[in-house]
C-alpha cells in the first residue's frame, strides 16, 4: 500500500566535487520529501579503498559530513529524508561520522541506515574460488591476469536494500556502492510498496533516478542551447514528483534558476546511454524508448508510460587496478607566433628527454596546442586564424615509474631556455601519478548478500 | 539544398562510455528527426570525429526522444584514468558533431525553429 498519493525525491549532488549549494538550497528553497546525492564514481572506489588501508576510520565521501554539518537541523525540522552513496568503501565511518555531527548539534533520536555488501574486494579469491572468472566484459580477459594489482571491487547493488533501511525508519541512509539511480528508485519502492516483480513501476523509477543523477544536467546546465538557460548561478538542481502507478513530473523549486522542459529531460536521458531499448540494471532493465515527454507547464515535464523488463541473473562489478603511471604539465606560450613556437617548445621537450637517454612511444605521450583546436581537432568548422596565445600541455604514461617523472623535469626548464613568451608554470613539477584500470565484470546474484542495519544517536 | 551546421536542426549531449564516448543527437523537430534518421548514419559521423575517435561508431534510435545515440568506440584516448587527453570524459563530443555541416532540404528547415 502506498504510504502517500505523490513523493518528492531530489538530487542535489551530481558526483563528489559537485557544488554544496545544490542540495542546501534544496532544502531551503522549497517543499521535499528525499534529498539524494551521488558521490561515486569508477576511480573513487580504487582511492577510497586506499585511503581506507592507510587509516580504518577512512574510505568514505568526507564532503557528505561537511554538507549534513550544515543541513542537519532544517533537514530534521522539515522531516527531510537524506539518501546518499557517501559510505564509499566503508558506510559504517560514514555513519559513526554522522552520529557525531548529530552530538555536536545536540540532536537525539536521528535514526541512520546503512547499506553494506557491496565491497567485494576482501572477498575475491573466495568469489573466483567459488567459479566466478569476473571476465572483463569488454575484453573477455579473466581477472586472473590482473589480480595481483586490484585496487578495489564493488558490486553494484539493488534498490531494494534502501528501501528496506527506510522501511526500518532511517531518516539518513548511506550506501556503498549502489546504481546512480538506485537513490531514487529506492524511496519510491519503500513509499509505494513497489514489488520486485513489478519491472514497468521499477523501470519508471529507475528512468526518475537517471535523469536526475547528474544534478543540474537536466535543469538547463551543459545544455546546447545555453543563451536560453536563465540565471545559471542559481541553477535549481532536479526535484522528480512521483506517483505510486510510476507516473512522475521532473520540475525545480519555483524562482531557481535554469530551465526544465523536454529538450532539457532528453538531454540527460541521452547522457551516458548505449541500447536504449535495454538500460540494464540490478533491478530491471528499462526501456528509453518506450514513454512519452509531455510539457505540464513552466519547468515541468511529465512522463508515464514506462515499461521494463526483467533484470538478468548477475551484477556488475566494477573492479580497479593499477594500470601503470602517468604525468602531465602545461605551460603558456604568448604571442608573437605563438603556435609556431609551442610546436617548437614540445619538439624540444622530447629531444632533451632523448639525449639523456628517455623516449617515449607514440601511444605513451601527448602534445595538446589548446587554443589550436585540440577538443574538436580535424574538424573544419573549428580551424580559426592565429591564436593569440597558446596552453601547451604535455604527458606520457607507461608502466615504469623513473621514466614518466623524468619527463616532468623537462617541462619548467623551457621557460628560459626555450623561445620567447613561456609563462604559466603552475603547481610546480609535474609528477607520476597513478593510473587506475576499470575492469567491468559481473558476478552471479546469489554470491553477493547485501546487510541493512539502522542506528539511532 | 541549404548547407548548415548541424546544430542548426539538433542538439547534443554526450560523456564517456569505457574507452569510449556517446554522442546523443536530439531534433529540434519531427521534421529535422526523420531526416536525421535517414541520413546521419554512423559512418558519416565516424568520418566527422576519425581525429577524435580511433575505434568505429555505432548508432542507436530513440524515436520518442527524436534522440539518435552514437555510440564512439576509441575516443578519450584510453579510457577513464589512463587517458592523458584535456578532454578524457568526452564531453565536448557532442558539440563537435553539432558542427558537422549538412545539406539540409528548404522544407525541413522552414518546420525546425532555430535555436
Amino acid at each position: 500500500m502506498p504510504r502517500r498519493d505523490k513523493v518528492l525525491v531530489a538530487n542535489g549532488q551530481g558526483f563528489w566535487g559537485d557544488s554544496i549549494l545544490g542540495p542546501v538550497r534544496l532544502v531551503r528553497e522549497g517543499p521535499l520529501d528525499y534529498l539524494t546525492l551521488d558521490y561515486l564514481a569508477e576511480v573513487t572506489m580504487s582511492i577510497l579503498q586506499k585511503l581506507k588501508s592507510r587509516n580504518p576510520e577512512a574510505g568514505y565521501a568526507t564532503d557528505f559530513v561537511s554538507l549534513i554539518d550544515r543541513i542537519l537541523p532544517e533537514i530534521v525540522e522539515k522531516k527531510i529524508r537524506v539518501v546518499a552513496n557517501a559510505g564509499g568503501v566503508n558506510p559504517r565511518a560514514c555513519m559513526r561520522a554522522v552520529m557525531k555531527v548529530a552530538e555536536k548539534h545536540r540532536l537525539k533520536g536521528i535514526s541512520v541506515g546503512i547499506v553494506e555488501g557491496d565491497d567485494v574486494y576482501p572477498r575475491l579469491d573466495e568469489l573466483l574460488a567459488s567459479g566466478e572468472q569476473l571476465r572483463n566484459m569488454d575484453t573477455g580477459e579473466p581477472l586472473a591476469s590482473v589480480r595481483d594489482r586490484v585496487t578495489s571491487a564493488n558490486v553494484y547493488l539493488s534498490a531494494f536494500p534502501i528501501a528496506q533501511a527506510l522501511d526500518q525508519g532511517a531518516q539518513i541512509v548511506i550506501t556503498g556502492r549502489g546504481t546512480d539511480p538506485g537513490l531514487v528508485l529506492g524511496p519510491l519502492i519503500h513509499e509505494f510498496g513497489w514489488k520486485a516483480s513489478e519491472y514497468d513501476l521499477l523501470a519508471a523509477g529507475t528512468i526518475a533516478g537517471h535523469i536526475v543523477e547528474c544534478g543540474a544536467q537536466c535543469t538547463g546546465g551543459n545544455f546546447t542551447d545555453w543563451r536560453r538557460v536563465p540565471d545559471m548561478a542559481r541553477i535549481g538542481y532536479p526535484i522528480i514528483e512521483a506517483r505510486a502507478d510510476g507516473s512522475f513530473a521532473i520540475t525545480k523549486h519555483e524562482g531557481t534558476g535554469g530551465i526544465v522542459d523536454e529538450s532539457t529531460v532528453a538531454h540527460q536521458l541521452a547522457y551516458e546511454m548505449g541500447d536504449p531499448r535495454a538500460y540494464l540494471g540490478p533491478d530491471v532493465s528499462a526501456d528509453f524508448t518506450s514513454f512519452r515527454l509531455r510539457p505540464d507547464g513552466k519547468d515541468r515535464v511529465k512522463i508515464d508510460g514506462v515499461r521494463g523488463a526483467p533484470p538478468t541473473p548477475t551484477y556488475k562489478v566494477s573492479i580497479s587496478y593499477d594500470d601503470g603511471w602517468k604525468a602531465g604539465g602545461q605551460l603558456t606560450i604568448s604571442g608573437p607566433d605563438a603556435l609556431e613556437k609551442a610546436k617548437l617548445c614540445a619538439e624540444i621537450v622530447w629531444k632533451r628527454l632523448a639525449l639523456d637517454g628517455f623516449t617515449y612511444a607514440p601511444e605513451e605521450r601527448l602534445v595538446e596546442l589548446v587554443g589550436a583546436n585540440v577538443c574538436h581537432a580535424g574538424i573544419a568548422a573549428a580551424e580559426n586564424g592565429a591564436p593569440s596565445e597558446i596552453v601547451l600541455r604535455m604527458g606520457v604514461k607507461g608502466k615504469d615509474r623513473e621514466k614518466v617523472d623524468r619527463f616532468g623535469m623537462e617541462l619548467v626548464p623551457l621557460v628560459t631556455s626555450g623561445p620567447p613568451g613561456v609563462t604559466g608554470f603552475a603547481g610546480g613539477r609535474p609528477k607520476a601519478t597513478e593510473i587506475i584500470g576499470f575492469w567491468p565484470a559481473l558476478v552471479g546474484k546469489d554470491k553477493i548478500v547485501s546487510r541493512v542495519e539502522v542506528l539511532r544517536s | 539544398m541549404p548547407r548548415v551546421s548541424l546544430a542548426r536542426i539538433a542538439t547534443a549531449r554526450s560523456g564517456d562510455k569505457g574507452e569510449g564516448s556517446n554522442v546523443g543527437v536530439i531534433a529540434r523537430s519531427d521534421a529535422a528527426y526523420a531526416f536525421l534518421k535517414e541520413h546521419l548514419d554512423a559512418e558519416r559521423v565516424r568520418t566527422h570525429m576519425a581525429q577524435i575517435n580511433a575505434g568505429g561508431v555505432k548508432r542507436y534510435e530513440a524515436d520518442n526522444l527524436r534522440l539518435l545515440n552514437f555510440l564512439l568506440e576509441d575516443s578519450l584516448g584510453g579510457g577513464g584514468s589512463a587517458s592523458l587527453r584535456t578532454d578524457a570524459q568526452g564531453k565536448t563530443h557532442g558539440l563537435a558533431v553539432l558542427r558537422m555541416e549538412i545539406e539540409v532540404p528548404q522544407e525541413v528547415l522552414d518546420r525546425t525553429p532555430a535555436p
